[in-house]
């Protein structure tokens, strides 16, 4: 992330070089290869994509209750709090896991011997997690459409909300998820170092389970991290005013969303810009 | 005129206590193909990984194409091809994805299916890479590393794990890069394939050049005494000697004709490289 970006020019030998492709579209290029080896390989879509779908349709089929006198189903409930668990498992979880391996299997170090600049592989890295989590938000909805009563809002006001969520939601995750790339100690490992954290966060997060059935002090714990909040701010979008009245303080305390992603976007980028290595620790 | 590909001077890397490099000197010109032997430790690795930008030294002098490899730019790096000891990378993806992605960091690539065709994976093309067998994924790597035409190609133990065929098809690709002009350095454990490909030689033990020199003159080579070898009586006899020619004449007459089983033999490049290690190692 730190890599200068040498302009072509400054380091040119007097003989006119030839023209090097730029950052941008090395980027693009790096999204095609990356979302191609991504879907072919069935570990990672599996891990990343089909598992919240997997639970969507789990917890539809078990609970379709209504709650708290409200007119919210549980099954609506899940529906928004999956797809803040999809944003952060094609974010955190496949960068996670996906980098650590990068590093593991030479793709870093290869990289690091051609003229691409450092920035056109997250460039690529970035582009395929839109993708990704677009595509599992939207299989998420259409599913919660179809089977679960979710509707979807007509309110602009509404739009705008799923938007900024979205974005501050994914580039918080997504850092988090390039910093703890670091972590696993090697390729094999990476699955179980990144996704073991990941889950134990989804339960105390609201995912799983609501907020009222969770002790104070494991509340306390998923308030700390991005997804309590990104889950919060999907469910004002989709379960509206009236599902309010099950949060705990009663309201969707969009400004505290806000915040905190935004507090995480800074600290996921500080993490970043500290702790990442090119190289993995066999290569020293 | 020979221009200078490689100049290193003093070149130093610690590692803590551990000097792993200790003041090496090296020039390889334009064009040479340079072989870098040495024990698994002895700095081979660090030097090379320091010459392809990878490591920063602590000391001494390094230029690569003209320029400080400790910083490199990515004008530079379009210059140098890199073929590294293992990678896993891409193996979702065909062959020929792989090289046609790799070509588009170059500015001046090589046509990718051209590429393919010269290390002999035509017909694995359209193959994916976790598919291939190791030879076969080796080819790619080399693939890799000559995509962007490089002026100057690292080559880190580019046959471990061939069978015999493979590595003289390999050993044909490499002589045909040289022959267009490229610059090659390589390591490797193999002192025939140093002998088939190479130049000139370096053996680095301890982090230090030992010996540097053509494969055929390297530690006194040439100017080593012979052994001459025959059958007498039903036993063999050796006899080692400054003037084989003289021994074999004294023979051929003794025997009145043929000598049985003659064989001459001057220490092969093994036997060279086995005494240079175990002077310094002593």
């Amino acid at each position: 992330m730190t890599d200068a970006v040498t302009a072509p020019t400054a380091a040119a030998p007097p003989a006119a070089p030839p023209r090097l492709p730029s950052a941008l579209a090395l980027g693009w290029s790096r999204a095609g290869v990356e979302t191609r080896m991504f879907f072919r390989e069935r570990d990672a879509v599996v891990f990343t994509f089909a598992f919240p779908i997997v639970l969507l349709a789990i917890f539809g089929s078990i609970f379709s209750d209504r709650l708290g006198g409200t007119s919210i189903t549980a099954s609506q409930l899940y529906t928004a709090g999956l797809i803040g668990a999809g944003v952060m498992a094609a974010s955190f979880q496949n960068l996670g896991i996906g980098i650590a391996v990068d590093r593991d299997d030479g793709t870093l170090k290869r990289l690091s011997g051609t003229p691409i600049p450092h920035s056109a592989y997250f460039v690529g890295k970035i582009l395929q997690v839109l993708l990704v989590a677009f595509l599992e938000v939207a299989i998420l909805l259409a599913i919660g459409v179809a089977a679960y009563d979710v509707r979807l809002p007509s309110d602009p006001v509404r739009w705008a909300t799923f938007a900024w969520v979205f974005v501050l939601g994914i580039t918080a995750s997504s850092l988090l998820g390039i910093a703890v790339s670091g972590l696993p100690r090697s390729a094999r490992s990476a699955s179980a170092v990144i996704s073991l954290p990941f889950v134990v966060l989804q339960f105390i997060s609201g995912v799983y389970i609501p907020f009222t059935q969770l002790p104070q002090w494991l509340v306390g714990i998923s308030s700390f991290f991005p997804l309590k909040w990104m889950c919060q701010g999907f469910r004002s979008v989709f379960l509206g005013d009236s599902g309010a009245a099950l949060e705990i303080t009663g309201t969707y305390e969009l400004d505290r969303v806000a915040m905190v992603l935004a507090a995480w976007v800074v600290g996921g980028l500080a993490l970043c810009l500290m702790t990442f290595r090119w190289k993995s620790r066999r290569d020293g | 005129m020979t221009q200078t590909a490689v100049r290193v001077r003093g070149l130093t890397k610690r590692y803590g206590e551990v000097r792993a490099v200790d003041g090496i000197d090296l020039d390889i010109a334009a064009g040479e193909v340079f072989a870098i032997l040495g024990p698994n430790g002895a700095g081979k690795s660090t030097t090379v990984e320091i010459l392809e930008g990878y490591r920063k030294r602590d000391a001494g002098e390094v230029t690569v194409l003209g320029a400080d490899p400790g910083h490199p730019t990515r004008q530079w790096r379009s210059r140098v091809g890199i073929v590294l000891q293992t990678s896993n990378d891409t193996a979702e993806l065909t062959v020929r994805e792989t090289v046609r992605h790799f070509a588009g960091y170059y500015p001046g690539a090589r046509d990718p299916d051209e590429v393919i065709a010269r290390v002999g994976l035509a017909e694995q093309a359209g193959k994916r890479i976790r598919q291939l067998s190791g030879g076969q994924r080796r080819r790619v790597d080399v693939a890799l590393g000559v995509v962007g035409r490089p002026e100057l190609l690292f080559l880190d133990e580019p046959t471990t794990g061939f069978d015999p065929e493979a590595r003289r098809t390999f050993w044909e690709l490499i002589e045909d890069l040289a022959r267009d002009g490229t610059t090659i350095v390589l390591t490797t454990h193999y002192l025939d394939e140093a002998e088939a490909l190479a130049d000139r030689v370096a053996v680095i033990a301890r982090g230090r050049i030992v010996a540097q020199d053509r494969p055929s003159t390297l530690g006194g080579r040439a100017a080593a005494r012979a052994t001459v070898g025959w059958l007498e009586d039903g036993e063999r006899r050796h006899l080692e000697t400054g003037t084989p020619t003289a021994t074999i004449l004294k023979l051929t007459g003794r025997f009145g004709g043929e000598v049985p089983e003659l064989t001459v033999t001057r220490p092969s490049l093994e036997d060279v490289y086995m005494n240079l290690i175990a002077e310094t190692t002593r």
